[in-house]
């Protein structure tokens, strides 16, 4: 009875759905101030509903609810019950609920935070979030419902996915999603400005907050997600150019692009078309990413489900809301050029720059993504790019954005003065050849290390300089904006980033051993003494964990257990221990026992030193740190904005 | 004009993933995934993995049938389709050839020694010349060729239990009657 219920709350949801995409948008369009007020209680309405739907998929699972045939798929009971509630996001049925719950959290927010803003705008931008909504809700209902019967109920499950049971995969996917169908408020502020036309300063304003915060919420969500795939697939790599991957890290790329274009807007006026363009473009790499991994057109190669009606449908679903969306901002873009005038030298050229080089960068991805589908077309046969194609071209249009990042905070709106600028790269260029020779001694001429090391000094040094120089010539108080703060914690970010990826991408070391009980191989200063395999078990598998302990200069440091573990439906999986630290990881998997009739019990082991690797994610997570950060900059907020922005200009930041 | 230009451009891609969409329902990746199947496999001649002075070419394969497997250390499918190739597919009998595809010497001797190595020979193709002219969309993919160097069978993706028992024993089978 319960899972109908489900259904039914689903159903309910799709009504309200349609009631908050029609009428809102109808009664701001006539004026009408009934229709208007319809949003937010329509808006609240989906909400519930929607989270009933999710609460009830919960239940079911933990409940141990066979009778779904979701339920039985991706469950059964000996699966613990974190792993159960995961596994209502394990497979597309599930995944297109969270969608969905995810975009009601985000819609429920925004009516719960808007009452500052012009009741007309609101109902616009809650009208296109709900049309949204629609689209979803119909695609689960008719394509993908996760609470179909299986009749007679089986007595236990299939399993999740081995791969997905791990703590990485608990909040991955709904960080992710928090921060991709985020991106959604910001492409719906863009339609309602489109909608309303005339206040292209204004709307970005009350934009920028939530697109600060979508895509630092998909920030965290691509770290969760390359630190998963670093500790679960056994092998070390922190990045694979997987299509997959690539769907979350388009919207990423635009969005890097975006949140800078919107402080143009916001600040000066420049920009604004472009601004509405990107706002666009990032909410449609979100849409395009899920068409991709759920549509079976690039899926041979994964795991997801593939039916031509599901893509189908995604895709005319595509073309409503894209194409639709393009139509509207070709008809109505802002048709002259707005804002203060800027010379060649300034922060607006300097971001326009930036936002070329990071849109090149998704469009080289959507571009090496799709080409296979492009073989196809032209009739090439399916020829695929892998890593030797991402790796190059992308270290090629990032090489130019690290190189100008420190410039960034020099840089004044409307005219910069190139005294600074050349004072401050002065500095901060000695500081990294300083630097990059110091590193030259220890990195015994990994060229890549050495260049990690002087670009991230540089950008370093040069953002330091930035915060030295508030530090001593604003007044206290006024010296760091929580804006601004939240701009160079992010800049340091990219600095952190950069020294993990190049030190750990060439310093790392790997080697594959055999050894018998007892033996010790040595790499990176640490000796690591294999001490046999024992077995152990867990809730649904049994596992050959090996001991494995780490010495330096013959004492324990630690001791690790890479296990092999073999689910109950008989799936092997690796679980590589780790060994984490600020600036090494110690990383050990377990491979196969070399031979059956090996009287010493010799096992193949693969050992890892990686240094600096851990960076990677503590730049992300930086770069995360400074977006949330950036989001509670108090202006954003206020109450009356003519008031604010009267008071801006008094102000007359150079920031 | 200007304006309409991202539309056009999200148009084109539509009518990409339109016809992604209608070659995925025409071409079952399950049943028929090569123009190349009873077509004799193109001809290569690769070099051995870690020994590049030694090369392997399709006539010194011929007169027995023999697996053709296509992998490589970036490919994350390959990791999950490792124990199969070590187990079930070995226990076919026939030899089973790898085709190491756009990958490092190196990175694939290492990734070897680490799963096993279920493989008879390990052709490189490191530029991916040779994959192309088998039709390779990504690793892993596993061919079917028989004596007379004819392709008989072809998979994309993964090989599973299932896989084994649905279309590769079938595929066998069907070899065997016409060889007595």
């Amino acid at each position: 009875m319960i899972p109908e219920l489900g259904q039914f709350a689903l159903a309910l949801a799709l009504l309200l759905a349609l009631v908050q995409g029609v009428l809102p948008i109808l009664g701001a369009w006539r004026g009408n101030a009934a229709l208007i007020a319809v949003a937010r209680p329509a808006a609240a309405g989906q909400g519930i509903f929607v989270f009933a739907a999710m609460a009830i998929l919960i239940h079911a699972f933990l409940h141990y609810d066979f009778s779904v045939a979701y339920v039985a798929d991706n469950s059964n009971l000996a699966l613990p019950w974190y792993y159960r509630i995961t596994a209502v996001w394990g497979a597309h049925e599930g995944s297109m609920l969270l969608w969905v719950f995810i975009l009601n959290v985000w819609s429920v927010a925004l009516a719960a935070f808007s009452r500052h803003l012009p009741p007309a705008f609101v109902a616009r931008v809650l009208g296109v979030l709900g049309l949204i909504g629609v689209g979803f809700l119909a695609f689960i209902l008719f394509t993908s419902n996760p609470f179909v019967r299986e009749l007679p109920m089986p007595a236990d499950g299939g399993d999740l996915n081995p791969v997905l049971q791990d703590p990485g995969m608990t909040f991955h996917p709904p960080v992710l999603y928090m921060g991709y169908v985020g991106f959604s408020v910001a492409f719906a502020f863009s339609i309602a400005a489109l909608l309303g036309g005339g206040m292209e300063q204004a709307w970005v304003r009350w934009a920028r907050p939530w697109t600060n915060v979508a895509w630092a919420f998909l920030t965290l969500g691509i770290v969760a997600g390359s630190w998963w795939a670093y500790a679960e697939l056994g092998w070390g790599g922190w990045w694979f150019w997987d299509p997959v991957e690539n769907a979350s890290f388009m919207p990423w790329l635009v969005g890097v692009a975006l949140i800078h274009a919107q402080a143009v807007t916001e600040k000066r006026g420049s920009l604004p078309a472009w601004t509405v363009l990107l706002s666009l473009f990032a909410f449609s790499l979100s849409l395009l990413g899920t068409f991709l991994v759920r549509s079976g057109v690039l899926t041979s190669v994964h795991a997801f489900a593939s039916d031509p009606r599901r893509g189908l449908y995604i895709l005319g679903f595509l073309i409503v809301v894209i194409g639709g969306s393009l139509l509207l901002y070709a008809i109505r873009a802002p048709k002259v050029a707005t804002g203060k005038p800027f010379a060649p030298l300034s922060r607006e050229t300097g971001v326009m720059v930036a936002n070329l080089l990071f849109t090149t960068a998704a469009a080289m991805v959507l571009l090496g993504t799709l080409f296979p589908l492009i073989g196809d077309a032209l009739n090439l046969g399916r020829i695929s790019v892998g890593p030797p194609y991402f790796g190059f071209l992308f270290v090629m249009l990032m090489a130019p954005a690290v190189l100008l990042l420190p410039f960034g905070p020099y840089l004044r709106w409307g005219r910069a003065e190139g005294r600074q600028l050349t004072a401050m790269a002065l500095r901060a260029g000695v500081a990294a050849l300083i630097c990059a020779i110091a590193a030259a001694f220890f990195a015994q001429g990994h060229l890549r290390a050495i260049a990690g090391v002087a670009g991230a000094v540089w950008i370093g040094a040069g953002t330091l300089s930035y915060v030295i120089k508030r530090w001593r010539e604003m007044p206290r108080g006024r010296r760091f904006p929580v804006e601004m703060a939240g701009m160079l914690v992010a800049h340091a970010g990219v600095a952190i980033f950069v020294i993990g990826v190049m030190l750990s991408e060439s310093l790392s070391v790997e080697r594959d051993v055999r050894l018998a009980p007892g033996q010790s191989e040595s790499i990176g200063g640490y000796d690591f003494r294999f001490d046999g395999v024992e077995e152990t078990e867990g809730p649904n598998w049994r596992a050959d964990e090996g001991v494995v302990t780490i010495l330096r200069d013959g004492t324990t440091v630690g001791t690790m257990h890479p296990q092999k573990r073999t689910y109950s439906r008989g799936q092997v999986q690796t679980e590589s221990a780790i060994d984490a630290g600020l600036f090494r990881d110690i990383y050990v998997a377990l491979g196969e026992p070399m031979d059956a009739n090996d009287v010493q019990g010799a096992w193949a082991l693969r050992l890892y030193h990686k240094p600096f690797v851990r960076w990677i994610w503590l730049g992300g997570l930086f770069m995360m740190a400074g977006g949330f950060l950036a989001a509670c900059e108090r202006r954003f907020r206020a109450k009356k904005i003519l008031a604010a922005e009267g008071k801006l200009k008094a102000e007359a930041t150079p920031a | 004009m200007s304006r309409l230009l991202p539309l056009i451009g999200f148009l084109l891609l539509v009518s990409l993933f339109g016809f992604g969409i209608w070659w995925n329902t025409q071409h079952d990746q399950r049943e028929i995934a090569s123009p190349l199947i009873d077509k004799p496999a193109p001809a290569f001649a690769l070099p051995v993995l870690g020994e590049p002075s030694r090369t392997v070419d399709k006539a010194s394969l011929l007169g027995k049938p023999y697996f053709l497997n296509v992998f490589a250390s970036w490919c994350i499918e390959c990791v999950h389709e490792h124990p199969m190739l070590m187990t079930d597919m070995k226990r076919l009998g026939l030899p089973i050839v790898g085709f190491n595809y756009k990958d490092e010497p190196e990175a694939a001797t290492t990734w070897l020694s680490e799963h096993g190595n279920p493989f008879d020979v390990i052709v490189a193709d490191r530029d991916g010349r040779a994959g192309i002219d088998f039709g390779v969309y990504a690793a892993p993919e596993t061919f079917l060729i028989d004596a007379k160097g004819v392709i008989r069978y072809k998979r994309i993706g993964p090989i599973t239990p299932e896989v084994i028992e649905k279309e590769i024993r079938p595929a066998l089978v069907a070899l065997a009657k016409e060889t007595p």
